[in-house]
């Protein structure tokens, strides 16, 4: 089992929730974050002049996937999230150890 | 009233939001203190019989003497407890105005101290010497129709010299300073704008002709001085609405000392030099000479009293109001060079008395936090709360 970690622009969120759904990948759980790439940062403004935020607003997806469903799911993830700009992110692939249904106490692959 | 809560809103949701409570406090504890202390002596000290021009008497101690009746000097036309009160909010709101300058790093307790001596010590004798019936100033013939000198160039300059005695924040100026809550700054703002009316207008002290000119002058400045803003901002960068909502406070200071001397058209030219001059004042301190006075006190506040004094001394008219007096466009350059002495001599005092306190005050309990309660953020180091509590939402 592997745990896909895609931090994303917010703007393309319902893009790849729809493809990953498309491939019958439900379960993630999203959160908003903060961060850093090679984006560097957007100038906002004072009330006289400017500054600097260093760490964008970003989404990261997190998904638990068996070991063959991961290339499907990070190539649908990759087409959606992609705008060609600098800042669309990036994507960790993680082993997973194990997991468990809080529900019914499920383990291992029944779980996921 | 209910422009001091007003300043903590303005004040609160431009501070980072460790210190979003513990700003909106500094406000709300001026409500709270100077409200009492106003009527157990300010009021006397300010509006009692005169001492050689430079300070109030005991005469009105604890309301002595101050009751439903007019008084026989001041305000014919509403009892006199109206006009103390009236002049109590001055009071309470120029204390709240110089916490914008402190927020983020000074002692609760300390700031409190300081606030009642100022009080005592500064803001008094000023009232009186520009609004107390035997004043020096008032005697003089400066013109100050709401406060330029009393509430604004006092508030901007004794914010001033608390900067230097406190320093910068820890952090400023590399570290970016975000507000918090910018919609919370402009319901502030709007609270403000829409109290001036009561202290500009209200000033007038009746409903009457005066009143509504000074209204009308009041609102005309804060939007020409809010529109120039917006302008100056979008011309570097983006109409920015920090900008906007800045520069319509910076209109309504500059516009206060004049609002009842000039012309309801010349608040125009008065509102858009103000946005102009407070602008660029602002980047100068804050970037240039590096003063970490936080909200930008003197350059609002201080500059606007000044540039509004000076306004007066320039397009007052007897045409608006016959108590008043020509200025030096009216042919009275004499007008100008009083109101420059009324500037320097409100702005020298409060410079020099307000370092001394401040410096007492450092002194004996210390003005300032720890390093860790600073870092960790005034809500919950000074107050033990904080603003957006809970996991759940």
């Amino acid at each position: 089992m592997k745990k896909i970690e895609a931090i994303i622009r917010e703007e393309r969120l319902e893009a790849v929730k729809k493809a990953l759904e498309e491939n019958s990948y439900f379960g993630m759980t999203v959160s908003e974050v903060s961060g850093r790439g090679r984006q560097k940062g957007i100038p906002l403004q004072w009330r006289v002049g400017e500054y600097r935020v260093d760490l964008l607003p970003k989404l990261k997806i997190e998904l638990v996937l068996l070991d063959e469903d991961v290339p499907t799911a990070v190539n649908a993830i990759v087409r959606n999230a992609r705008t060609g700009e600098i800042g669309d992110g990036k994507i960790f692939i993680l082993p997973v150890e194990n997991v468990v249904r809080v529900r019914t106490g499920d383990r291992d692959e029944n779980a996921i | 009233m209910l422009m001091t809560p007003g300043v903590a809103l303005f004040y609160g949701g431009m501070v980072r939001r460790k210190n979003l409570l513990s700003t909106i406090m500094m406000s709300f504890a001026a409500l709270g203190l100077i409200g009492i202390l106003w009527v157990l002596y300010g009021y006397s000290l300010s509006f009692g019989s005169d001492n050689s021009g430079f300070i109030g008497g005991l005469n009105f101690v604890g309301l002595m003497g101050v009751g439903q009746e007019p008084s026989s000097i001041y305000a014919s036309t509403v009892p006199h407890l109206a006009f103390m009160v009236f002049q109590g909010m001055f009071a309470i709101i120029t204390v709240a105005l110089i916490t914008g300058a402190v927020v983020e790093r000074i002692k609760f307790g300390a700031l409190l101290i300081f606030s009642a001596l100022w009080m005592t010590v500064v803001y008094c004798p000023v009232a009186h010497w520009v609004w107390g019936d035997g004043g020096w100033l008032a005697n003089l013939g400066i013109l100050d129709f709401a406060g330029g000198a009393v509430v604004h160039i006092n508030a901007g300059v004794s914010a001033l010299a608390l900067v230097m005695l406190l320093g910068r924040r820890r952090g400023f100026p590399e570290q970016p300073m975000e507000p918090n809550n910018i919609p919370l700054v402009v319901l502030g703002a709007g609270l403000l704008w829409f109290g001036w009316f009561g202290f500009n207008a209200g000033s007038s002290l009746a409903s009457d002709g005066l009143a509504a000119s000074a209204f009308v002058t009041t609102n005309t400045a804060a939007a020409a001085a809010a529109f120039t803003w917006m302008v100056i901002s979008w011309f570097y960068r983006r109409p920015s609405v920090l900008g906007t909502v800045t520069g319509a406070i910076a209109g309504l200071a500059t516009i206060t000392p004049a609002a009842g001397f000039v012309t309801p058209l010349a608040g125009i030219p008065i509102g858009i030099v103000a946005a102009i001059v407070c602008y660029y004042i602002m980047l100068l301190l804050k970037t240039k000479l590096g003063f970490d006075d936080s909200l930008d006190v003197f350059a609002i506040h201080g500059v606007g009293g000044i540039l509004g004094m000076l306004a007066t001394g320039i397009f007052a008219t007897m045409a608006v109001n016959s108590a008043g007096a020509d200025g030096l466009l009216a042919g009275n350059e004499m007008q100008f060079l009083k109101q420059l002495a009324g500037v320097l001599a409100v702005g020298a005092f409060a410079f020099v008395a307000t370092w001394i306190l401040g410096k007492l005050v450092d002194v004996t309990i210390g003005l300032r936090v720890g390093q860790m309660e600073e870092t960790v953020g005034l809500d919950l180091s000074q107050h033990g709360e904080r603003a957006y509590g809970g996991l759940l939402r």
